[in-house]
């Protein structure tokens, strides 16, 4: 693959018979995966890679390259030859997960029963209330 | 507070000091933009060359307030001789290896001279100590990561970062020209004193330097490239202060 970085093409590097550039220690650093996580107890959410001599530079670089236009509370780096990927190939595994809406929350109808067993028990709807109190809001405004 | 003049002098020389440093390196530091060694480094060395002008604008804007001329005209208009600034941030970018490690050393003096100044009695500095106490941070562990890395991974990258720490030593022990006001900043609790400083100085980036199997010049070859702090500065500062006001003084009076 080649490049998007300019500074990588100038160097103009050796490459052997299948055109894929030689490389020698030191010459070009390993990729790290970056995570990123807004607030503290939320989750980290993965924002993309950078180049880094050691995991140490890469928390350095992704501080500046995923942490500079954004409210965070902590970077994970990780090793991109860390990750274990699926297949592409595999991918028909997946293929009729759509169709399974009984896992789906939404598939179920319930909230009657809920309204009514609320209402059996005297329980107060809370959301039921904070909408009754947008509303009268709204009318005091008017 | 109300201050005598001798004192209001003393307050002046020593924000002028500190913001020069900061506005010169940031304008050395910035000159590596899209010459970076890689992508990542050159936005994070760019993004600290950002914070340190804009730290420098923060103290212009109390040295304003103090009744020196906007920051804008004090930051460009000024020639080589009015500036305070040391020796070790007007010099040229040079290879990397120099440009990391004169950040190695101010970065470390940086977060110190903050540390101390938030307990200042002048109050709107010891904020600004406070809120970029963070901010320099991050510039102090850059450099840390640098000097271990490259003092660690192989024989070439050794012997260039001992190289530039032999001949920018001296460079480094010109942060910490001693003040014609420092009994003045000390009985007015401003700050302490450079000689205070320096020892925290050296305290901080021993184990640093020890970790990247790195050493400091021979204490009998310590000779402080002093002069800056009074407007005596090399040659290379004039040029950079014409370049860098050049847009500027097109239009002084223009709306940004």
């Amino acid at each position: 693959m080649k490049s998007i970085d300019p500074r990588v093409n100038r160097m103009d590097l050796p490459s052997n018979e299948d055109g894929k550039e030689i490389l020698e220690e030191q010459e070009n650093w390993e990729t790290y995966e970056v995570f990123h996580q807004k607030k503290r107890g939320e989750q980290h959410i993965h924002v993309g890679i950078v180049h880094a001599a050691s995991p140490e530079m890469a928390l350095i670089m992704a501080k500046e390259a995923f942490g500079r236009r954004r409210q965070t509370a902590n970077l994970w780096v990780i090793k991109s030859a860390a990750v274990t990927a699926s297949d592409y190939e595999d991918q028909d595994v997946f293929e009729t997960t759509p169709e399974k809406t009984y896992r789906e929350a939404s598939d179920y109808y319930c909230m009657d029963r809920i309204r009514k067993y609320q209402q059996e028990h005297g329980i107060k709807d809370r959301k039921e209330e904070r909408r009754n109190v947008q509303k009268a809001n709204k009318e005091v405004k008017k | 507070m109300k201050y005598t003049k001798t004192q209001l002098e003393a307050v002046k020389e020593f924000l002028y000091k500190i913001a020069d440093d900061q506005l010169i390196l940031g304008h050395r530091d910035s000159e590596w933009t899209g010459l970076g060694p890689v992508l990542e480094e050159d936005i994070a060395f760019s993004s600290i060359a950002q914070d340190k002008i804009g730290q420098s604008l923060h103290i212009y804007e109390i040295l304003h307030a103090l009744g020196e001329k906007d920051p804008d005209t004090i930051a460009f208009t000024r020639n080589a001789n009015e500036f305070k600034c040391c020796h070790l941030v007007e010099y040229p970018i040079g290879e990397y290896d120099f440009s990391l490690i004169r950040n190695f050393f101010f970065c470390h003096a940086e977060h110190i001279r903050f540390n101390m100044l938030a307990e200042s009695s002048l109050d709107p500095l010891a904020k600004l100590a406070k809120k970029y106490r963070g901010e320099i941070k991050y510039h102090v562990m850059h450099a840390d990561t640098w000097v271990k890395q490259l003092g660690r991974a192989n024989e070439e990258s050794h012997k260039r970062m001992q190289d530039t720490i032999d001949n920018s030593f001296n460079l480094a022990l010109g942060i910490f020209e001693e003040s014609p006001f420092t009994s003045e900043l000390n009985s007015m609790n401003i700050f302490e004193g450079e000689k205070t400083l320096q020892n925290k100085w050296i305290e901080a980036i021993l184990p640093v330097l020890e970790k990247a199997k790195l050493v400091l010049p021979d204490p009998a070859d310590w000779k402080p490239a002093y002069g800056g702090r009074t407007g005596t500065h090399t040659e290379y500062l004039q040029p950079m202060l014409e370049e860098m006001g050049e847009v500027f003084r097109l239009d002084p009076k223009a709306e940004w």
